[in-house]
């Protein structure tokens, strides 16, 4: 109940506009926002550093040209306006002339031609903004994006901290944008907080911005993001009162626990932009995973709703395809390999794995991403009991850290391994990326490490990445989710069970699409806490 | 041999040493498969293989190993420990801000690992069989048994559920906190449950340590020799037998601050203290290379210098050790 009202609140409060009122509660000025984190930044400039610990705080500091609802839709932020011409290759902004930076100076074209030529040169994302050809500025509040191709992906990129609008009177001095001192001290942006101090690993303290071109936003005095390592102590806070917000929360039993509390709403909401997916990769060019009927033995032999139901004690949804549920261009009709053991003995039969004398099979290893305990090795070892039942002997290989992992898997050396990517709002940003041709890469984690190869599937995608018709583009992802369910070059099995838990006493919580990677002048105390 | 001849010794001892620390972790971490690039490109969601080619260029990973290393100790020799991978700054830095939360944590518990330590120790030797020693001992094997983390853990979930007496975690209460002698009252408020669970193991440690020694020189002749003169209890415990106890507590001491300082890794990232150890925890997670073999160094070096100042410390207690040095 409480969850669907603060959705409508938020909603309401980004559709209407600051200035009118909502009826139900009117946004109370004053207070300070705790949010615990475990995110250590690298630094503050989302333009050059990607990861929800820059991106975050990044997006309340640095405004963006649009900005998104918890529907998908894009409502006018730094840009008053934005029109796309009829072949889809030229997209004119036209920005608003009252925004400031942080220090006084106006947020002209010339900034915004400045923040997409750097972000292109240096952000990981490389689809983002891959088909900008040119940026002309006409005039000082106009902007005009010329693109290669079509490329609707644009405007969604631009609605959260992937495109953020830097000034270049502060970062365009010659020195290197990815290792620029102002990155992480003195930071200025146009957002609706401004960076007082950070105290490396311990806090991030962001005051409001008193000449917010949003006027009478925001509404905090102050936020605060507490670094926390330990996930047990960042739940006990939140069990205090110590802290307001507590994002990202991806443990099952920590989301048991505080979902408990009579002083928290604990929600789901807020992820869907981010779109993280959980799977099982397997490797399609060498060992026994190389041909499709072993993968979709192994498919018909994992029970996604033991996963989510048991596993994950209900907090989580099914995955059934490349494009995470949330999306606007999901589709749920696909082959969803139902649990059925006999007809994944049947395959592997087929696939010439006969039965040996002590009722194996066929061995291969899986491993996992030492990471998201919950959603990676819990599920990698009861894949290995389910596959066991169907004459499987699977092995669980641990990585002790992160890169131990991404070396084994972007080097190709595996059979199977848990991974979870993240979707990035639009496909062709984070979707793509697995499962196109070009993009097999030895030696970089989260390229197509699958080494999946199919032309029709590079076609569709190469299509739908340019279709500026929202029907046609839905039906060629449709296209693709089905192609791709039934080649299974990945199987995906949930959504990791992000959550946030809040102080119920908070009004307008993230729960749009981007969740807390975004602007954050909207919440409020409705009571101040004691 | 006299004091300043046997610290030149020692001095030499401590370089060979570090010099040894230096290579030794150096061609360790080399060896461990994956490097930063990596982390930094997985914390961005991703990167293409020329950003991965220019995070190696930049940073000198794609350089041979002997010339790497060649570089390192060239430049450490400067003074100069680097760069931070993924903090993006001097290695120094991130160290310095980070030592003396450390320094504080260390030094605090193992005053009070010994002083309390020593004392129990004392009270249970009087009575070894008396229900009091008993008590201490179970105790003691109790603290000495339970892995540090747990008993952490145990702690935060007592003290910040059950009775929120203490903070649990962090140092002070962040950018709303209080300034001057209100904020040392903070930190030493925030750092009690730290201190009790870094100190219990080595409490356990020492009360046993000192109740065995305490209880052996208890037996000597000059003790029964003292009482027999008339001295009272508390003389006789205190002066004559109590300083020769205390002998093998400062020679563990001296050992076992290498084994604080690493208990305090297990510490701080349970507390979220900010000192070395979670700076260790998170460069070893990331492969930030430098600022782990900054952090190895530093961690040497200090030993080092406790085991030197144990030396001392010595030689302040039992004036015989000089002479015998000497003979």
């Amino acid at each position: 109940m409480l969850r669907n009202s603060g959705l409508l609140a938020l909603t309401a409060a980004v559709a209407l506009g600051a200035a009118t009122a909502v009826a139900a509660d009117t946004p109370k000025k004053g207070g300070t926002l705790v949010l615990v984190s475990s995110q250590v930044p690298r630094h503050f400039n989302p333009a050059v550093q990607s990861g929800i610990a820059t991106m975050a705080p990044g997006a309340h500091i640095f405004a963006t040209l649009v900005r998104a609802d918890a529907n998908w839709k894009l409502h006018p932020y730094l840009a008053k306006s934005w029109t796309t011409s009829a072949d889809g290759k030229s997209v004119t902004f036209k920005l608003r002339t009252d925004a400031k930076f942080h220090d006084g100076k106006p947020v002209t074209s010339a900034d915004v031609k400045f923040s997409i030529e750097t972000q292109k040169a240096n952000h990981p994302f490389k689809t983002s903004l891959g088909a900008v050809a040119d940026v002309e500025t006409p005039d000082s509040h106009t902007v005009v994006v010329k693109l290669k191709n079509p490329h609707p992906a644009l405007t969604l990129a631009m609605s959260t901290s992937i495109v953020p609008i830097i000034p270049k009177h502060v970062y365009g001095d010659g020195q290197n944008p990815k290792t620029h001192p102002r990155n992480i001290k003195n930071v200025v942006g146009s957002g609706a907080y401004i960076l007082k101090e950070y105290k490396r690993a311990q806090y991030i303290l962001l005051e409001r911005n008193p000449n917010y071109f949003l006027k009478g936003r925001p509404y905090m005095d102050r936020i605060i993001y507490r670094i926390i390592r330990d996930s047990s102590s960042r739940t006990i806070a939140m069990e205090q009162g110590d802290g307001h917000m507590y994002p990202f929360m991806s443990e099952v039993a920590a989301i048991a626990r505080l979902k408990k509390s009579d002083k928290l709403v604990v929600t789901d909401k807020g992820y869907a932009g981010i779109g993280p997916n959980t799977w099982l990769a397997f490797n399609t060019k060498e060992g026994p995973t190389a041909d499709v009927r072993v993968r979709r033995a192994i498919a018909y032999a994992i029970d996604r709703k033991f996963i989510t139901g048991q596993l994950h004690r209900g907090v989580s949804t099914a995955s059934t395809g490349p494009i995470v549920p949330g999306s606007p261009f999901y589709t749920k009709d696909v082959e969803t390999y139902d649990v059925n053991l006999k007809k994944a003995e049947a395959l592997l039969e087929e696939a010439g794995h006969k039965k040996k004398d002590d009722g194996t099979r066929l061995e291969l290893t899986i491993d996992y991403l030492p990471a998201v305990q919950d959603v990676q090795q819990r599920i990698a070892e009861y894949a290995r009991g389910q596959l066991k039942k169907i004459g499987i002997k699977v092995t669980v290989r641990n990585s002790p850290d992160f890169p131990t992992w991404a070396k084994r898997i972007s080097n190709w050396q595996f059979d199977m391994t848990m991974d979870l990517p993240f979707n990035w709002g639009d496909p062709v940003i984070g979707v793509h990326r697995s499962y196109l041709c070009n993009n097999i890469k030895k030696g970089v984690i989260w390229s197509n490490t699958q080494q999946y190869c199919n032309p029709e599937v590079d076609k569709i995608l190469a299509a739908a990445g340019q279709e500026t018709d929202p029907a046609k583009r839905r039906a060629l992802y449709v296209k693709f989710q089905q192609i791709l369910a039934q080649e299974l070059p990945v199987y995906w099995i949930a959504v990791l069970p992000y959550h946030t838990a809040y102080n119920k006493d908070l009004g307008g919580p993230p729960v749009g699409i981007w969740g807390i990677v975004s602007p954050m002048d909207d919440i409020y105390w409705k009571k101040q806490p004691k | 041999m006299r004091l300043p001849a046997a610290i030149a010794k020692r001095l030499g001892y401590a370089l060979v040493l570090l010099f040894a620390v230096l290579v030794l972790n150096f061609t360790l971490l080399y060896l461990a498969p994956g490097d930063a690039a990596e982390t930094i490109a997985g914390e961005a969601g991703g990167a293409s293989p020329e950003m991965l080619a220019k995070i190696r260029r930049d940073y000198g990973l794609d350089l041979p190993f002997f010339d790497q290393l060649y570089l390192y100790l060239f430049k450490v020799i400067q003074g100069d420990f680097g760069h931070s991978f993924y903090f993006d700054q001097p290695v120094t830095t991130v160290i310095f801000e980070n030592l003396a939360p450390t320094l504080l944590l260390v030094i605090s518990s193992l005053l009070i690992a010994i002083s309390f330590g020593t004392f129990l120790g004392v009270f249970a030797a009087r009575r070894p069989n008396g229900l009091l020693s008993q008590i201490i001992t179970v105790l003691a094997l109790l603290g000495y048994a339970l892995p540090v983390f747990w008993t952490g853990i145990m702690l935060v979930i007592l003290f910040a559920s059950m009775i929120p007496l203490f903070p649990t975690s962090g140092m002070d209460s962040g950018p709303l906190g209080a300034s001057g002698f209100g904020y040392i009252w903070e930190v030493l408020h925030h750092l009690a449950l730290p201190v009790l669970t870094l100190s219990t193991i080595y409490l356990a440690f020492y009360s046993r340590l000192s109740r065995a020694s305490m209880m052996d020189v208890l037996g000597a002749d000059y003790i029964r020799t003292a009482r027999a003169k008339g001295l009272n209890e508390r003389v006789v415990i205190f002066k004559h037998a109590l300083r020769n106890a205390v002998l093998p507590v400062v020679t563990f001491a001296g050992l076992q601050f290498g084994a604080l300082f690493s208990g305090a890794v297990l510490v701080e990232t349970v507390f979220s203290w900010p000192g070395l150890g979670t700076l260790a925890f998170d460069s070893i997670l990331r492969r930030d290379t430098p600022t782990l073999l900054g952090i190895l160094f530093f961690s040497a070096l200090i030993v080092i210098i406790a085991n030197l100042l144990t030396d001392l410390a010595y030689r302040l207690v039992d004036p015989r050790i000089k002479s015998a040095a000497k003979a």
